[in-house]
């Protein structure tokens, strides 16, 4: 799977469970505001992401991560 | 009391299974309040457990089970205090904590964790308790305790080590990380894995069906497969101790108090 295509379904999965626009997320953007999360609630993103990508993703490695590029970098390395 | 309504949970007794609920906002942080009301819990089992052969423990929080101990209030008890006092505080704290969960432990009942959302550290080791752990698909389990300079202090190290591998035990407790339900059900810590919301109704299915069995032979199976490791939870209350009153901790406990985020269980 490309970095492109891992970060499509990273933006579509937080656009479906968090209900903003697919539109309005892009890959620079910060998680945290866009989505109008929390810290509790990126967990409940880092579980939806684990399960969707049949990864494990250990918490520490999201530490000082809140675009979703980078999240999904974090997320192409581990498959 | 056959049933209760307290200020941090409440239970009740209805088709042979008690159900023990949490319920203190945000997520059934353990303070004194908590503790008080789950003696008064452990006292009533003795008569609650004559009408019962199982025990659900739940959350009514949506953000998860437990997410531990209540370090907020906890800091504001080590303000103006001496390494001495604090050390006493945790220790009287901690026994009457290990009295509780002991008592879940051993209870001559089957019981059953159903878990959903942040089971942290102290959450973690309540449901450590019990026999069975059915947990939500989108339950994490984590023991940060590390990330404040301490150690899991209720129970939750001696209880880990019993049921899984040492490896586990060390990588939960030395890299402080959460895990996900199916991730703990694959190193045997979960039971089953159900889907999102779902998880009481499957406790009470599963209750339902171990209610068919006889209930002495439960609990000679259970009593033969599950001891309580005394010596090694007395040596966490100890090691606990010996941590607590150390800076980094008052430091680590600051730095969690003053967090700006209203849950900041992230590392």
């Amino acid at each position: 799977m490309s970095l492109q295509r891992t970060t499509d379904e990273v933006l579509q999965l937080a656009s479906n469970y968090f209900k903003v626009p697919r539109e309005q997320l892009g890959p620079d953007d910060d998680f945290f505001k866009k989505l109008g999360i929390n810290s509790l609630q990126a967990l409940d993103l880092l579980t939806r992401l684990e399960q969707h990508f049949h990864i494990e993703l250990p918490d520490y490695e999201l530490q000082g991560v809140s675009d979703f590029r980078t999240l999904a970098e974090r997320i192409q390395s581990r498959l | 009391m056959k049933t209760f309504r307290g200020k941090t949970l409440s239970w009740q007794v209805a088709d042979a299974t008690i159900e023990l609920l949490l319920d203190r906002a945000p997520c059934n942080e353990i303070g004194f309040q908590t503790l008080a009301e789950l003696e008064q819990f452990t006292h009533a089992l003795d008569l609650l457990q004559t009408d019962a052969h199982t025990l659900i423990v739940s959350s009514a929080r949506k953000q998860g089970f437990c997410a531990g101990a209540d370090l907020r209030e906890l800091y504001g008890h080590l303000a103006g205090t001496s390494p001495g006092q604090r050390r006493a505080g945790a220790r009287d704290f901690l026994e009457r904590i290990h009295h509780v969960a002991n008592a879940i432990d051993s209870a001559p009942l089957t019981t059953i964790a159903a878990v959903h959302g942040v089971t942290f550290g102290g959450g973690f080791e309540l449901a450590l308790t019990c026999d069975l752990i059915v947990a939500d698909k989108m339950a994490r389990f984590c023991f940060p305790e590390l990330r404040l300079g301490l150690i899991p202090g209720f129970g939750g190290i001696p209880r880990l080590k019993r049921d899984v591998g040492n490896g586990v035990v060390r990588d939960l407790l030395l890299t402080g990380r959460s895990i996900n339900a199916t991730k703990a059900q694959s190193i045997g810590l979960v039971s089953q894995v159900t889907g999102e919301g779902d998880a009481l109704r499957v406790a009470r299915a599963t209750a339902a069906q171990l209610s068919k069995f006889d209930r002495e032979t439960a609990i000679a199976a259970k009593r033969f497969i599950k001891p309580i490791p005394h010596a090694e939870l007395q040596r966490e209350i100890e090691i606990f101790c010996e941590l607590f009153s150390r800076p980094a901790v008052e430091a680590g406990l600051r730095k969690f108090v003053e967090s700006k985020d209203a849950l900041p269980y992230l590392p």
